[in-house]
């Protein structure tokens, strides 16, 4: 599992792209809502934590058709289903390795580019913290969408529009608590619920991601 | 012994669903006739929404369909999976679009009920977002089937898709009305529940939700037959190849 796991991120790294293009897209969807909405501050300040959601959502969705694809296509992942690692350990393998290499990086982004958007100081713990509880689970449900959608020519879009109904209770609780954290309100509830979320998804989707995989790969 | 389960031949399918056919879409014809004509002009006027308040007619009856249609399609894929039965299948392939059709209606229905009597075509509300969302789900699980050139595959596919669908969909209800806490008032909804309805607005309605699950039997009878023969026909071609 750790050779795989250092397998992907090596690729990942080196073959460039993945690392860090979620972050350069992060970056511009930060960077260009200001022009659309005027640079009023106090807007910006008001609206910060769910642009900054929002852009942490496209960027993780930017990179999601990498996980299974490129290993799809030479064959690989043929091989890694027969290797003595279960599906369901292959799949959250390549799950966390996709959190690592655009999860995590976005979470370490974002307090910078909140500064651009004038996010008040009280509001930078809990949007990190909701960002790295919720981040997680978006990698889960990606790679359940990524596994759906392997065996198909440009699935680019169909994955999109399967991946983003799914990720609407995450982006629902996890806005919610960066926002009330942005207002200084309490935000235990929103973030057990999220926690929730996380823990369910990374409990419960590998099964069926490995399920859909096996489906794909017969 | 007759089990149901006979009926998961597609031959014997299709031999009594056309045989139910014509009585279930006459009998949903009549509902639906029956239903709406009473609604539309033998209910007095609401005090409050004047005429507009007919829509509940087409509204109820379609937003009610376009949730069962989703729990439909979970029991059948359900079914296929345990069981492996074709028909249960093409049947949940069949009702999809039918769901989504449904979800439009209940959607439009309400946008244009919306206008006169909220000012607005649309607000963030939950039961609004959540109806998008299924909508949205409804999409997907089409684009699904037919994105997949193999039929068993895209069968277990769109079955699996359905399951976790089903939980996330449950959880955006949830979340969608958790995350509009406080911020809309409920009194104006409440008329959808149907305890808050007087009984001149209450039978007529129940009359146009049978006409409804009818019409919806009714379709989905006859679009998984239409599915079955498509398939039928496309081994047909595929021997024909071959030989």
């Amino acid at each position: 599992m750790i050779a795989l796991l250092t397998r992907d991120l090596r690729l990942a790294l080196r073959t460039g792209g993945g690392f860090g293009l979620g972050l350069a897209f992060f970056l511009i969807v930060v960077v260009m809502v200001p022009f659309a909405v005027g640079p009023r501050a106090d807007l910006l300040s008001s609206i910060a934590s769910g642009v900054l959601w929002i852009g942490a959502l496209l960027a993780c969705l930017l990179s999601l058709d990498r996980i299974f694809a490129l290993d799809w296509e030479d064959g690989s992942l043929d091989l890694l289903a027969t290797a003595p690692l279960p599906l369901e350990g292959l799949v959250s393998v390549k799950a966390f390795a996709h959190w690592l290499t655009t999860g995590l990086p976005l979470v370490a982004a974002a307090p910078v580019l909140a500064v651009m958007l004038n996010l008040p100081p009280q509001g930078f713990f809990p949007l990190i913290l909701s960002l790295l509880l919720g981040t997680p689970a978006l990698s889960v449900i990606g790679t359940f969408g990524a596994a759906l959608t392997v065996g198909i020519k440009r699935g680019g879009l169909l994955l999109s529009l399967l991946v983003l109904p799914l990720y609407v209770p995450t982006l629902i609780f996890g806005a919610e608590a960066a926002r009330r954290g942005a207002e200084g309100l309490s935000i235990t509830t929103p973030l057990a619920f999220l926690a929730g979320i996380t823990c369910g998804t990374i409990a419960l989707l590998p099964f069926a991601s490995a399920a859909v995989l096996r489906i794909n790969l017969r | 012994m007759a089990s149901l389960w006979e009926y998961a031949n597609p031959k014997k399918f299709i031999a009594t669903s056309d045989r139910v056919l014509p009585y279930l879409g006459g009998l949903a014809l009549v509902c639906l006739v029956v239903g709406l004509v009473w609604g539309f002009w033998f209910t007095p006027e609401d005090f409050r929404q004047g005429h507009s308040v007919k829509i509940i007619y087409l509204h109820v009856p379609s937003a009610f369909m376009a949730i069962n249609a989703w729990i439909m399609m979970l029991v059948a894929s359900l079914i296929w999976i345990v069981r492996r039965h074709h028909v249960s299948a093409l049947a949940a392939r069949a009702a999809a679009p039918v769901g989504a059709v449904m979800t439009v209606i209940a959607l439009a229905t309400g946008a244009i009920w919306g206008q006169p009597i909220w000012g607005t075509w649309w607000v963030w509300d939950p039961r609004l977002t959540s109806f998008l969302i299924l909508f949205l789900f409804y999409l997907g699980y089409i684009a699904l089937w037919a994105a997949i050139e193999d039929d068993d595959t895209a069968a277990d596919l769109t079955a699996v898709l359905c399951l976790v669908g089903s939980v996330f969909a449950l959880l955006s209800r949830y979340a969608v009305i958790f995350w509009n806490q406080g911020l809309h008032q409920g009194a104006t909804l409440s008329l959808d529940k149907e305890e808050n309805i007087a009984d001149v607005f209450y039978f007529p309605l129940l009359v146009c939700i049978a006409g409804f699950v009818l019409l919806f039997v009714a379709l989905v009878l006859l679009r998984t037959q239409t599915e079955i023969r498509a398939r039928r026909m496309r081994a047909l071609q595929a021997r024909e190849r071959l030989g």
